[in-house]
């Protein structure tokens, strides 16, 4: 017997109120596209639920699919049966099986949506409850905690029995909380900031600053590569390359050294807030956690953070970097994100930054620089990319590499 | 020409040797260098170790690529060796294994560590109460061949495997060079810790090859250098050969169903056919590899009708030609309790997916002549 669909809870979706449809509608949409390559399977929803019809496809590969999607508290395998109380004894015992240890107990919870079926809810609940007795030995039925507990929903269309359920990610459905431009620098930090951005219903845009030759064509990738990961989240994600070569050369030139980091930064921040204008974002997000680096101070967190008023989102900030280490293997970026290649934090790194930088200062030293040519010059050379759970980059070299393989 | 010695090496497929030069052509830069040609060659050489990885069924991180068999044995003993001799010095194998086992065990002999040669019976298996009594609390290693590369014959493995796993510290390390594609492994679920294959016993270029290193085990490195390969084997990578030997194992592996039964099948013409013949043993025990046939006509040395098939243009080999000057100490055929002139008449014929049974009827037929010709002599 086969799983035929999957039922899926919404969690927290539900309790939206009047713009619960507007999040369904987004998961769905979401959903619809993480599944798009099997072909026969429909997708349907309510208030409620949704209900995955596999029609044939595999099931365990929809399963882990399903273990992707934000928006999804739970689900449940499930097995549909035609309306015979003989047909669902069958399944259940058959589902029962792969949960079977000797001395378990079990309850058999019915609901009855069509009142039209010849038995109601209690008779049901016992019919299958014996069955299942029968079947297996050492076996007891206990209301309170039972081991297992198998679901009958009698519907019109047919018993719909499942015993699993599986967790899912939690959080909001991408792309129902907006558009934020996340800043990828390739570290372990960022991703996983865009990782939880993401399970709050943002979708997002990775801008990256790149800075040849001072870094490398393999950070460019790296950059990519850790935006493919996230991709296994959110989809196709844009991917944002910023010439940022010019403005570090400037920077080195003119500004004394302790402080130009906070220029470089303050440079960044106000390119990503002209980039996300540009293309309709409404936040900043960044992998900022308070006091891990001398830019992450408040009082550097103040003065950078003072060139725009857009919100800045850091969903790391009170984090430890232990956790944020987990979640990073956890998203399995963390591999790729200690790859040793410089970016653009790292080169023209002063040994003595300042950590409490003041703002009158910067001004000053600002004044040397031509922000606004600066800025036009970056914005000129910006490179846009989609990039997939692959990259173009990767596929192609994959497939030239499988061509010798 | 009929290639019957594929147990020696095999001939390098033409496919597979233009990846070798197209790969040698294009991806020149050393995998540690910095700029793109380096990352280039970087990349393609773990899509190989993935490719090798996904085929096997084990891990990425658990392949590092060697010169061949010959290598990987001395790795995994020496590797052993040193890595656990604070731990015991003693290691226990069998009395037929390959030079390259034989060999490094005699040098870690003359530094002091104690090696039990495990004898073998008829069909060239251990027996596993032998093996159980010889575990001493020293024993830090089991180093045993999947098939044995004379007679074709199998260790017990998977006997030997449920033995360790009541002792867990010890390493259990196979030489599965002539097994890869003819007898399955199932690393992933087995007890083996080390596991050593050589490309050119499956079609790729000389001087390649892999160890398996079971997650977690440790090895010390014989080679020191530049920390390639997870620093266990220094040493600039050979990004061609390496992509040859994946490219060789995939094509082994897409037609190893198919071939087995092919290989099978002329195995057993082969020994049939022997079987008929007059004064002729045939030692390859029934239950063994399918591509190797060991056999000898009663009083004739090995060597004579190596050469006197020669000239019939078919090439076969007297056992073992790794090394032709040999103490019987290492004769499998004589330890599986033949007398010394048996052992001595033994020619090996050893089949490769290449082979046809058509060759077979070839081999026949010259076979008669130098038979009817050779049992005389007596």
């Amino acid at each position: 017997m086969e799983i035929t669909e999957l039922m899926i809870r919404y969690g927290e979706l539900s309790t939206k109120g009047k713009n619960k449809k507007y999040f369904i509608k987004k998961l769905n949409k979401h959903l619809r596209s993480e599944l798009v390559r099997y072909n026969d399977l429909k997708i349907t929803f309510n208030r409620d639920r949704m209900h995955v019809k596999l029609n044939g496809e595999d099931a365990e590969s929809v399963i882990e699919k399903m273990h992707d999607v934000f928006g999804i508290q739970s689900f449940s395998p499930v097995i549909r049966v035609e309306r015979s109380v003989d047909a669902a004894k069958d399944a259940v015992i058959e589902l029962m099986k792969s949960h079977y240890s000797p001395g378990m107990s079990f309850k058999i919870n019915t609901k009855r949506a069509d009142h039209s079926f010849e038995f109601d809810t209690h008779e049901i609940n016992r019919m299958l409850g014996t069955a299942v007795e029968d079947a297996f030995d050492d076996i007891h039925v206990q209301m309170k905690n039972p081991t297992v507990a198998a679901r009958i929903e009698v519907r019109e269309r047919g018993i719909y029995i499942s015993i699993d359920t599986l967790q899912g990610l939690g959080g909001l459905p991408v792309g129902s909380s907006g558009k934020g431009m996340l800043m990828l620098s390739g570290g372990i930090d960022s991703p996983v900031a865009g990782y939880l951005a993401l399970r709050r219903g943002m979708e997002i845009e990775a801008v990256h600053f790149h800075s040849p030759p001072y870094t490398s064509p393999q950070a460019l990738k790296k950059a990519k590569d850790l935006t493919a990961k996230l991709a296994r989240f959110a989809g196709e994600i844009t991917f944002i390359e910023v010439p940022f070569t010019e403005i570090q050369e400037q920077i080195k030139k003119v500004i004394p050294e302790e402080y130009s980091m906070t220029i470089t930064r303050r440079m960044m921040f106000r390119l990503t807030d002209e980039i996300r204008i540009q293309r309709h974002g409404l936040a900043i997000v960044n992998g900022e956690s308070l006091g891990q680096v001398a830019s992450q101070t408040l009082e550097s967190m103040l003065a950078i953070n003072a060139v725009t008023s857009t919100p800045v989102l850091r969903p790391l900030i009170t984090t430890d970097k232990n956790d944020i280490i987990d979640t990073a293997k956890q998203i399995d970026t963390f591999e790729l994100a200690i790859q040793p290649f410089e970016d653009c934090c790292t080169i023209f790194a002063s040994s003595t930054p300042k950590t409490k930088p003041k703002l009158k200062k910067i001004q000053d030293f600002e004044n040397m620089l031509n922000v606004s040519e600066l800025m036009t010059n970056a914005l000129n050379g910006i490179k846009i990319e989609q990039i997939n759970t692959e990259t173009n980059e990767n596929k192609k070299s994959e497939k030239t590499f499988a061509d010798l393989l | 020409m009929i290639y019957f010695d594929n147990a020696a090496t095999t001939k390098t497929d033409s496919t597979i040797l233009s990846t070798y030069q197209s790969v040698s052509e294009n991806y020149f830069g050393n995998p540690s260098s910095l700029h793109q040609l380096g990352e280039r060659s970087q990349q393609l050489l773990s899509q190989s170790k993935k490719q090798i990885a996904h085929i096997m069924n084990i891990s990425e991180g658990e392949i590092y690529f060697t010169s061949g068999g010959t290598e990987g044995d001395n790795l995994a003993i020496k590797g052993t060796a040193i890595e656990k001799m604070d731990y015991g010095r003693h290691v226990i194998t069998a009395s037929t294994e390959h030079p390259a086992v034989i060999k490094s065990l005699e040098q870690l002999e003359t530094l002091g560590w104690d090696v039990t040669y495990l004898p073998v019976d008829k069909e060239g298996k251990i027996d596993i109460d032998e093996l159980k009594n010889a575990i001493t609390k020293e024993t830090v290693l089991v180093s045993l061949m999947a098939v044995n590369s004379e007679t074709g014959s199998l260790q017990p493995l998977k006997e030997v495997g449920e033995l360790l796993e009541h002792y867990p510290s010890i390493h259990f390390h196979v030489d599965a060079v002539q097994a890869i594609g003819k007898i399955d492994l199932n690393l992933n679920d087995s007890r083996i810790d080390m596991a050593v294959f050589s490309g050119h016993k499956f079609h790729a270029p000389k001087g390649t090859g892999f160890i398996y290193v079971k997650a977690g085990r440790q090895l010390a490195p014989l080679m020191s250098g530049g920390g390639q390969e997870h620093s266990l084997r220094s040493g600039t990578e050979n990004v061609p050969g390496s992509v040859a030997l994946a490219k060789a194992l995939r094509l082994l592996m897409e037609k190893k169903t198919h071939n087995k039964v092919e290989l099978v099948k002329m195995k057993n013409l082969i020994i049939n056919y022997l079987s008929t013949l007059d004064k002729v043993t045939v030692f390859t025990p029934k239950e063994s590899a399918p591509h190797i046939i060991c056999f000898g006509i009663k009083n004739i040395r090995g060597e004579v009708v190596v050469h006197a098939l020669e000239r019939e243009d078919i090439y076969t080999s007297t056992t073992s030609a790794c090394s032709s000057k040999k103490k019987d100490k290492i004769h499998s055929v004589a330890e599986m309790g033949y007398t010394k002139s048996e052992a001595e008449s033994a020619v090996r014929i050893s089949l490769s997916y290449l082979n046809t049974e058509q060759e077979v009827d070839v081999f026949k037929k010259a076979f008669n002549e130098i038979h009817s010709q050779l049992k005389l002599i007596e």
